[in-house]
């Protein structure tokens, strides 16, 4: 009547192996979320992502006559020494139009320092439909001391926010920017930050 | 506990057992290495309750503090506890330090240990007619990671945190705080006795699963299990679906800290908030882990005392699955502050207010096996009856909470922290002692005093009401949560709250305390079944305490037999 111990233990031993695996599993998916969630935020526009577009879709987009105004925005991490502005606070373009906007970064401090820029628009519900197609932000910037860039950003603003509800009432966007210390070359910090922007939206 | 541990905790060696030798092993073997699963289960009871003593103790630093506004006891604990001369930064940070270890105690070393560690390994065996645990060793090591993972905790306020001594972090753990914003190893220390402690339940988990999926008495078959087991089963299903992705999330954040990665930092492409839908996706099933278990216990109670099988058992059992499903969809009622789109924020909205439709389905039921039964008010029913409002007010206030518009109000109120205790402090913790006076006799052999049970109830139920609900209106009244100071207009409460409040729960613990050490020396000896017809269940059926090995000829489960 009683099972038998042997028989048991097999039966155990399965149970417990099946409930391992779910458990590496969820182990997985936890580390998986973190890709995931970073495509997630590229397709949907989440938390403000701006999308990030080809020449030859860009060249597919019909513009309108609908205007819109978009505001720039530069930071940098606390205590790093560049100056880093827009050269132009604010631009009105067509929707659907493409633009170019232009920062300026300057290092004034007494050595190289790399640096890359983190970016999202507001409101966040806009982030999907500001494309852009060419920007600073895809790439490192390395800027020797005293030296100074222009560093242009091309966008347009897909006119398919016109139809969205959700976007009704933004008449202003936002683009902002905060420039990160990549790689500094005296050792003050704690070493380089791993970089891993690829196909992150620009 | 020293070897004189009192007799009446030891279980009787089996005069049935052919093997004599191991039935009575030294102290070190028996209490050391125990793969006992009644051994281990009174283990995790004690550990849980000094656990809730320290957990108590540090509310009892942050009432005194919160009595009056401005900052006054901080700066001597921060001395007390080994800062020299601290700075008032240093004194705040005492604060943060306070708060995150009792959330982290009374989660993870007090409610989890006590719920699923003590009565789960109890009674899980005994209910379903196993002889014991499907991986007793396991069992052990469960129990003494979840020791080691306390005493990571004990070490942390010890250690430099950032600002002053300790993790001062919240139990949330959130980034950027707890990795560039707290230097030194005292966070390493918290997060590390997460890692052991979640280690601990997830073994734990898996030897509940398959204990209960395996080792089940002949004719015990799943929809006769009672409602206990299967709230231990949803719990461990929980467990392991759930601790993993805190596993992973915390191990991001000791990498972020210590090796350079930047799964939360924006400078390297991370973002802190996927943190918090990593933690809340752990978080939000981690309450119902914290109260599935009690809704158990109150099933055995609410039917044993009206003595008729419970109302509805398949709704019930199925109840506890579908708020465990659930219970995986609806963790950014958390984050509505964190911008979310309106379309998102109505979904959380919609599919938490789902979860109260088993909630639900779980109280009435509850209500309807009273319904015509023949009751009686023993100490346990009456805890039960205490836990069933005091939950459906938290629950009541957890359906406010859900409304996306509402909370970009009251988040980080003190209602929330009315909430969640209500659900928790009232909830979990009225269900601890229902369980703990319904089975107290059945675990020591000695009767508790009914007297002092009652009286416990009546003085704890006071104290809570008094210490928690003014946490309503300060909540509405919008004083932020997690602060050591307030503005004069919340001085009114907060001193009802620390004064009476405090002190009227404290003397209920008193009373507890009165009370176990009264039964161990001299309660009368418990009968089998002491609480007579009603007590159906499988554990009744032995003597009290039960033999130190049971079932060795399995029971029988017939088809007449009820949950
Ligand atoms: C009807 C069921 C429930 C609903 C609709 C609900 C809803 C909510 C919501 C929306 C919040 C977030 C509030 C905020 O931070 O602004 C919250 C917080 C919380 N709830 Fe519930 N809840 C329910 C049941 C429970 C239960 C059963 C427990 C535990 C046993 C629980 C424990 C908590 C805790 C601990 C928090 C605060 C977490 C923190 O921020 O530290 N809730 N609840
Ligand atoms: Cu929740």
């Amino acid at each position: 009547m009683a099972v038998d111990q042997a028989v048991l233990q097999r039966r155990n031993r399965r149970v417990g192996m099946t409930m391992a695996g779910v458990v590496l599993a969820m182990l997985g998916l936890g580390y998986a979320s973190v890709p995931l969630y970073r495509m997630f935020c590229q397709v949907t526009g989440f938390g403000g992502t701006t999308m990030r577009v080809s020449e030859a879709q860009a060249a597919t987009v019909v513009s309108t006559n609908k205007d819109i105004r978009i505001r720039f925005d530069a930071n940098v991490e606390r205590g790093m020494p560049w100056q880093f502005k827009p050269v132009q606070a604010v631009d009105t373009v067509a929707v659907g139009v493409r633009d170019m906007a232009i920062y300026t970064a300057k290092n004034t401090s007494n050595h190289t320092i790399t640096g890359t820029a983190s970016f999202n628009v507001e409101p966040e519900q806009a982030g999907r439909y500001f494309s852009k197609i060419q920007c600073f932000c895809f790439t490192e910037q390395t800027l020797k001391p005293g030296e100074e860039v222009r560093m242009p950003v091309i966008y347009y603003v897909d006119p398919k926010i016109l139809d969205d509800p959700d976007n009704k009432d933004v008449d202003e966007i936002t683009l902002s920017y905060t420039f990160h210390v990549t790689a500094e070359e005296k050792a003050t910090d704690a070493g380089a930050k791993a970089l891993d922007r690829a196909g992150t939206g620009g | 506990m020293a070897t004189t541990a009192p007799e009446a905790f030891q279980a009787h060696g089996d005069h049935h057992d052919h093997d004599h030798a191991h039935d009575h092993p030294g102290f070190f073997a028996r209490w050391f290495m125990s793969t006992n699963h009644k051994d281990i289960g009174t283990m995790y009871l004690i550990f849980a309750i000094v656990a809730g003593i320290i957990g108590g103790a540090i509310s009892g630093m942050m009432r005194i503090e919160l009595a009056e506004p401005g900052i006054q006891y901080l700066g001597t604990f921060a001395s007390m506890l080994g800062e020299k001369n601290p700075s008032f930064d240093q004194s705040l940070h005492l604060w943060n330090v306070l708060i995150t270890a009792h959330g982290l105690i009374m989660v993870f070393f007090m409610v989890m240990p006590a719920m699923i560690g003590g009565f789960g390994n109890w009674f899980v065996p005994l209910m379903i007619g196993a002889p014991d645990m499907a991986f007793p060793r396991m069992n052990n090591i469960s129990f003494w990671l979840t020791v080691a993972g306390f005493i990571s905790l004990m070490i942390s306020p010890f250690v430099p945190g950032g600002t002053g001594n300790g993790a001062g972090t919240g139990w949330t753990v959130y980034a950027p705080l707890s990795t560039s914003g707290s230097a030194g190893p005292a966070v390493d220390f918290a997060i590390f006795s997460l890692h052991l402690s979640g280690a601990g339940s997830i073994l734990g988990a898996t030897n509940f699963i398959t204990t209960i999926f395996n080792m089940r008495a002949p004719g015990m078959t799943l929809h006769k299990m009672p409602l206990f087991v299967w709230s231990v089963l949803v719990t461990a299903f929980l467990l392991l679906l759930a601790l993993p992705v805190l596993a992973a999330a915390i191990t991001m954040l000791i990498t972020d800290r210590n090796f350079g990665t930047t799964f939360f930092d924006p400078s390297g492409g991370g973002d802190p908030v996927l943190y918090q839908h990593l933690f809340w996706f752990f978080g939000h099933p981690e309450v119902y882990i914290m109260i599935l278990p009690g809704f158990g216990i109150i099933s055995q109670i609410v039917s044993t005392f009206s003595k008729k099988p419970v109302f509805g058992y398949l709704g019930m059992a199925y109840a506890m699955v579908a708020i465990g499903v659930v219970g995986f969809i609806v963790w950014a009622h958390h984050m509505y502050t964190t911008g979310m789109s309106v379309n998102t924020k109505m979904y959380f909205t919609a599919a938490t207010m789902v979860i109260a439709v088993p909630t639900g389905i779980k109280i009435f039921s509850w209500i309807a096996t009273m319904w015509g039964g023949s009751l009686s008010f023993k100490s346990p029913m009456v805890w039960s009856i205490g836990q069933i409002f005091l939950f459906t007010v938290g629950g009541v206030t957890g359906v406010v909470l859900a409304n996306g518009g509402v909370d970009d109000v009251l988040h980080d109120t003190y209602y929330v922290v009315a909430h969640f205790h209500y659900v928790l402090s009232m909830g979990a913790v009225f269900a601890l002692f229902a369980g703990f006076y319904y089975w107290f006799p059945k675990m020591s052999g000695r009767m508790h005093s009914e007297f002092l049970a009652h009286l416990h109830f009546w003085v704890f139920f006071a104290g809570v009401n008094v210490l928690f609900f003014p946490m309503h209106f300060l909540g509405l009244q919008g004083m932020p949560r997690r602060y050591p100071d307030y503005a004069e207009a919340y001085a009114h409460w907060n001193h009802v709250a620390s004064a009476w409040g405090y002190s009227i729960m404290a003397a209920g613990m008193l009373i507890f305390f009165v009370n176990i050490i009264y039964s161990l020396l001299a309660g009368k000896k418990a009968a089998d079944n002491y609480w007579g017809e009603g007590a159906t269940t499988l554990e009744w059926t032995l003597s009290s305490p039960p033999p130190f090995h049971q079932f060795e000829t399995l029971p029988v489960i017939d088809d007449k037999a009820h949950h």
